[in-house]
C-alpha cells in the first residue's frame, strides 16, 4: 500500500493545565480517503486534527508525512468563524491574499470556490446576511481557495439543523469527488460518518486512542439511495457497537 | 408604523424640551426672578446673540483644544495599544502608567501641569490625559478579543504578526476603538473645560470655560449661562458625531449599530 499522506506515530498530548487529551494514537491519513475520526466529545478528536493542521504540537510520539512537511492544508471549523467585517468574497479572498496574490490574480479562483460550494452570487454579501448553512459553505469555499490537497473539518455541521446538514452532507460528497480532496472530518455522529466516510476511526477517550477502524466500502457516489442501503445499516451497526464499546459498553 | 417610530423618537423628546424651556420662561417671569439669580431662555438666547462675537472665538478655541487633544489621544491611545498587543511585556511595563493617569483626578493634575507649561498647552494635555486612557483600554481589549479561531486560522496559512494586525486585529478592535472614541471624545471636553478653569483663574485663556469664569467675577449670569449651553451643544456635537461615524463604520456587520428588524 502507498504511503500515508501523514501517519501520527505514537502521539500523545498533554496540555499544561495536565489533561492527557491523546496517549499512543497511532492513525494514518491515507491519499484521497475520507477518514471520519468518530467519538464521544472530550476524547481527543480536535486535538488530533489540530495536530495535523500544525495548530498543536505532541508531547510525545511524532508526525510523520509522506513529503517531509506538511502540504496546503485546509481547515474548517465547528462554526463557519468568518471575519464580520469582510463581504463573502474577501472573506474567501483571505488565504490567498495572504499568501500575496493580488485581487485581480485571486478572483477567478475566488470565484471558481464559491461556485463549487454553490454560493454565486453571493459575493457581496456580509456573513451576518447569511444562514448557518450558508455561512458554513463559505467557511468550505474558503478552506478550497488554495486547493489544499488535505482538507480537516471539525464537527462543520454540528450546529446546523438536519435538513440542512443532510444537504451539506451530499454536496461535500459532491465536492470531494470533484476535487478529490483527502479529507479528514472529525464528528460524533454515527450516521454522518458513516454516510460520508471511507473509512472510520473509533476514539476512546481518556485517554484519547483509537479504539477501531471501520472500512466504509460503498463507493463515494453515494446518494439518499445509501441511507436505505444494508450496507449503510450494518456499518451503522458496527460504528454504534464500536462507540459503545470505546464508552467503557455503557448503552 | 415609520410616523409613530418618528414621534417616539424625534418629536415627543422634542415637544417635552420645548415644554421644559416654556415652563422655565414662563417661572422666571412670573415670580419676576432677576436675571442676576436665574435669566429666562430668551435672555440666554439674546445674550448669545448679543456676545457671539466673544463667545464664538472662545468656541472655537475650546473646539480646536478638544479635537487636537482627542488627535492626539487617538494617535497615542492606538499606537500603544498596538505595542501592547505585539508584545505583552510592553504592556505588563507600561499598564500600571496609564492606570495611574487614569485614576488620578485630572483636576489635581491641572495645576501642576500649569506650573510647568504654557496655560494653552497645559489644556491641550489634560485633555489628553482624560482621553487617552478609554482609548488606550477600549482599542487593546478590542485587539486581544479577535476570534480565537481566527487567529488560529491567520497561524495555519502562516501570516506574518503584521498582517494579522492588519487583517484581522485592527478590524476586530474597530467597534471597541469607537466605543472608547466616543467616551473619550466627551471626556476629552472636560478635561480642556477643567483644565481651563483651572488656568483661566490665573488669568489666562480664553476658551469657553474661561468666559464662564469671567463672567462669574463680573455676576454676568446669563452670559455664564450662553457660555454653559454653548458648551452642552459642543458636548452633543462630539457625541452626535461619533454615534454617527459608528454607525456609518459598522451597520453593515456589526451588531452594535445594527437597526433591529421589525
Ligand atoms: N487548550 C487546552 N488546554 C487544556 N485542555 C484542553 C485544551 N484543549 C482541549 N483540552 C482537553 O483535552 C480533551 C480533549 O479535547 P478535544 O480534543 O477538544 O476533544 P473533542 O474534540 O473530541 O471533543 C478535553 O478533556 C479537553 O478539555
Ligand atoms: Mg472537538
Amino acid at each position: 500500500m502507498a504511503a500515508p499522506v501523514v501517519a501520527l506515530k505514537g502521539v500523545g498530548k498533554i496540555f499544561d493545565n495536565g489533561v492527557a487529551a491523546l496517549a499512543g494514537l497511532d492513525l494514518d491519513v491515507r491519499e484521497g480517503e475520507f477518514l471520519t475520526l468518530l467519538g464521544p466529545s472530550g476524547c481527543g478528536k480536535s486535538t488530533a486534527l489540530r495536530m495535523i493542521a500544525g495548530l498543536s504540537t505532541p508531547t510525545s510520539g511524532a508526525l510523520v508525512w509522506r513529503d517531509g512537511a506538511s502540504p496546503e492544508v485546509g481547515f474548517v471549523f465547528q462554526e463557519p468563524t468568518l471575519m464580520p467585517w469582510a463581504r463573502v468574497w474577501n472573506n474567501v479572498y483571505l488565504p490567498l491574499r495572504l499568501r500575496g496574490l493580488s485581487k485581480a490574480e485571486a478572483a477567478p479562483v475566488v470565484g471558481k470556490a464559491l461556485a463549487l460550494v454553490g454560493l454565486a452570487g453571493f459575493e457581496r454579501a456580509f456573513p451576518r446576511e447569511l444562514s448557518g448553512g450558508m455561512k458554513m459553505r463559505v467557511s468550505i469555499a474558503r478552506a478550497l481557495a488554495l486547493r489544499p490537497p488535505l482538507l480537516l473539518m471539525d464537527e462543520p455541521f454540528a450546529a446546523l439543523d438536519e435538513i440542512t446538514r443532510t444537504r451539506l452532507n451530499n454536496d461535500l460528497l459532491a465536492l470531494k469527488a470533484e476535487l478529490g480532496t483527502t479529507i479528514v472530518f472529525v464528528t460524533h455522529s454515527v450516521f454522518e460518518s458513516v454516510y460520508l466516510s471511507t473509512r472510520i476511526a473509533v476514539f476512546s477517550s481518556r485517554p484519547g486512542r483509537i479504539a477501531e477502524t471501520i472500512e466504509v466500502s460503498a463507493p463515494l457516489a453515494r446518494g439518499e439511495g445509501f441511507r436505505l442501503s444494508s450496507d449503510y445499516a450494518d456499518c451503522c451497526g458496527r460504528a454504534s457497537a464500536a462507540l459503545n464499546a470505546a464508552m467503557g459498553g455503557a448503552p | 408604523m415609520i410616523s409613530r417610530d418618528r414621534f417616539a423618537s424625534v418629536t415627543l423628546p422634542l415637544a417635552v424640551f420645548c415644554a421644559a424651556l416654556a415652563a422655565w420662561e414662563a417661572m422666571v417671569r412670573w415670580r419676576e426672578i432677576p436675571p442676576y439669580v436665574l435669566p429666562a431662555p430668551s435672555l440666554i438666547g439674546a445674550t448669545l446673540v448679543k456676545d457671539w462675537g466673544t463667545l464664538s472665538g472662545s468656541l472655537l478655541v475650546t473646539l480646536r483644544i478638544t479635537f487636537e487633544a482627542l488627535l492626539a489621544a487617538v494617535i497615542g491611545g492606538v499606537g500603544f495599544a498596538v505595542f501592547f498587543a505585539q508584545w505583552k511585556w510592553v504592556e505588563r511595563s507600561f499598564f500600571p502608567f496609564a492606570v495611574i493617569l487614569q485614576v488620578t483626578p485630572i483636576v489635581a493634575i491641572a495645576p501642576l501641569l500649569l506650573v510647568y507649561l504654557e496655560s494653552e498647552t497645559a489644556v491641550l494635555v489634560c485633555a489628553f490625559l482624560v482621553a487617552f486612557f478609554p482609548i488606550l483600554s477600549n482599542t487593546a481589549l478590542g485587539l486581544a478579543s479577535a476570534d480565537h479561531n481566527l487567529v488560529d486560522l491567520f497561524d495555519l496559512y502562516r501570516a506574518s504578526r503584521f498582517k494579522q494586525l492588519i487583517h484581522l486585529r485592527l478590524p476586530a478592535a474597530l467597534p471597541y476603538f469607537l466605543g472608547g472614541l466616543r467616551i473619550g471624545g466627551g471626556l476629552a471636553l472636560i478635561g480642556a473645560i477643567v483644565a481651563e478653569i483651572a488656568a483661566g483663574s490665573a488669568g489666562q485663556g480664553a476658551g469657553l470655560a474661561f468666559r464662564i469664569v469671567e463672567a462669574g467675577y463680573r455676576l454676568n449670569i446669563p452670559r455664564m449661562f450662553a457660555a454653559l449651553v454653548l458648551i452642552s451643544l459642543t458636548g452633543i456635537l462630539i457625541f452626535l458625531l461619533f454615534t454617527a461615524l459608528s454607525r456609518l463604520l459598522l451597520s453593515r456587520w456589526h451588531d452594535s449599530a445594527r437597526e433591529r428588524a421589525n
